[in-house]
């Protein structure tokens, strides 16, 4: 839990936030990193989504790891999203926890919300960009951009908000969560529920947290974001520390030394209760529902150039899922480009070193 | 820019700001042209990844898919020209390839390597193997030409389905050459097709 230590700027929003759920936000908060130089005439806007567990820290140190940003290398002076020529916004989404208003934020009654927290969807988290954009005076993006959770905002926005946005990138994404994309979900939270620190969202303040649910809700969500393949590459069945197996259950393989790892330090920048929620709108996102059970209804004012691009390893968000998006913008004769590029990663690749995708992004950016 | 012949005949022919869609498009130079030249609204498929995104780097609007099953998604007249080069004999069903793309397109541009052109005709008469040419550079196994045709099967299929020709040009080596004769003269064919 990290609230604290952020240091990035902030903002209160002018208005209350409506959400899909009904209800309505009052003093939402974002939180959020800029890179670059907006133009005087405010037309050089790219903003940039991040994803489930990502933040606004695109491109400078994060604050509580002191990684560099999570897309450091694609962001910055010379690089494929050129803060030179364009001014980078990124949000900390609504419900999570890097600042920007979420469960572990205080309720008007000055306790934290907790699980009193609204139900958000990708749709909310879209208005509060557009807001935060909007007290920017920043009317038409020259781009939306996002991989995974960070690309089904992009398309949202496309799709509700046709003229906030010249051009759409969506990379490593879907336009609907599948039963198995839920099914992983579901284990995540169920892990988190199950922790008896989790005492029904209300930890807060306890000294207690539900650490151990949350590390193994990771350790399940990044199986998914890691090839079959690329998991026998980077560990196959070698042993951690030890010449023969331990007949016990210690970490005796490398990859569970390496889940465990992942799932625990998870547990130092991220709020459990945001994993609920930004996982329950990830699951609720069905584009296509939300236009009269069509996709090609959602895209039917869309003002926007698109480009979708996937990964041939990643299983969690496919090609295929891609192509449906393609098929749709299509049929409603959008302009698409839409490419599939080779990597080892899996669903990982869209944050990893594949040159292919930075030229694809550079040439759509322009 | 330099585009090879056929690709020139078509680019000159289409009107300026047509929405123009370029299936088999490879690296987009066709493309290239119809929006520098022509203000063309262009888009491509392209089935090689890597020529999708050498378009998609140039700023070109390119899908990565395959023209036999995707052509299927996109709405009627969605284009005022679908443009088909050196492609129609790679096609799973080639006369299906047609209707659909008269289907997209008000207009359609096919070019395609004439089998029955003299040179064809004498490697397979004097060598009794399948010839290997200019156009028609590949091996018989290795070759993606699995419905060859000349330029008088396509016409026959042209009027079997009623459609009529707008334009056509003949190729040899590069060069335009008349109608005379042209199932034996040309190397290749373009052709401007309308329902």
């Amino acid at each position: 839990m990290a609230t604290a230590l952020d240091t990035s700027p902030s903002l209160t929003l002018s208005n209350a936030l409506p959400l899909d759920s009904g209800q309505v936000l009052e003093n939402v908060q974002i939180a959020y990193q800029t890179y670059g130089t907006l133009a005087p005439e405010k037309d050089n806007a790219i903003l940039l989504c991040h994803a489930l567990t990502g933040d606004q820290h695109v491109a400078n140190p994060h604050p509580i790891t002191g990684k560099p940003g999570w897309w450091d290398r694609m962001v910055g002076p010379g690089k494929p999203i050129d803060t030179d020529r364009f001014f980078v916004i990124c949000t900390n989404v609504i419900g999570s926890c890097m600042g920007s208003t979420g469960p572990a934020s205080l309720a008007p009654d000055g306790e934290p919300y907790g699980m009193r927290f609204p139900v958000i969807t990708i749709r909310d988290m879209v208005r509060a960009e557009l807001a935060l954009l909007d007290e920017f005076g920043i009317g038409r993006l020259h781009a939306v951009v996002g991989g995974s959770m960070g690309g089904m905002q992009a398309l949202s926005l496309a799709a509700n908000f046709p003229d906030r946005t010249a051009r759409v990138l969506a990379i490593a994404t879907t336009a609907r969560h599948s039963a198995q994309n839920i099914a992983f979900h579901e284990v995540g939270r169920q892990a988190i529920m199950a922790d008896p620190n989790w005492q029904d969202g209300a930890y807060y303040g306890t000294g207690k947290e539900p650490d151990s649910g949350l590390a193994v809700a990771r350790m399940a969500a990044h199986i998914t974001y890691l090839s079959e393949a690329g998991l026998t590459h980077k560990f196959g069945r070698r042993l951690q520390d030890r010449q023969a197996v331990g007949f016990g259950f210690d970490a005796d393989f490398q990859v569970e030394s390496y889940l465990r790892y992942q799932g625990l330090s998870f547990t130092s920048r991220f709020d459990a209760n945001s994993y609920l929620y930004i996982t329950r709108a990830m699951d609720y996102f069905d584009l296509a529902e939300e236009h009269g059970g069509r996709l090609a209804n959602a895209f039917a004012k869309a003002q926007s150039r698109f480009c979708l691009i996937s990964f041939d390893t990643d299983w969690l968000y496919t090609t295929s899922d891609a192509r449906n998006v393609v098929h749709a913008l299509n049929a409603v004769a959008a302009p698409v480009s839409f490419v599939e590029l080779s990597a080892p990663y899996g669903h990982d690749s869209f944050l990893l070193d594949v040159p292919a995708l930075d030229r694809v992004v550079e040439g759509f950016l322009g | 820019m330099a585009l090879r012949s056929d690709l020139r005949v078509i680019a000159e022919h289409v009107k300026p700001g047509s929405r123009v869609l370029d299936i088999g498009c490879g690296d987009g130079d066709l493309m290239a042209v119809l929006s520098q030249e022509k203000q063309a609204d262009a888009r491509g498929i392209e089935i090689d990844p890597e020529s999708v995104e050498h378009c998609v780097s140039r700023g070109l609007s390119a899908i990565q898919g395959d023209a036999d099953h995707d052509l299927a998604e996109y709405p009627d007249d969605a284009f005022d020209y679908a443009i088909l080069s050196q492609t129609l004999q790679t096609a799973e069903r080639p006369d299906l390839m047609l209707d659909e793309l008269l289907r997209v397109g008000r207009e359609a541009f096919v070019s395609f390597p004439n089998f029955a052109h003299w040179q064809v005709r004498a490697d397979l008469l004097f060598t009794g193997r399948m010839p290997v040419t200019n156009r028609l550079p590949v091996t018989w196994y290795e070759t993606q030409n699995i419905h060859h045709l000349t330029v008088a099967d396509f016409e026959d299929l042209l009027r079997e389905k009623g459609v009529s020709t707008v334009n056509r040009w003949f190729f040899h080596r590069e060069r335009e050459i008349g109608h005379f004769a042209a199932n034996w003269r040309a190397e290749y064919a373009v052709y401007q097709l309308s329902r």
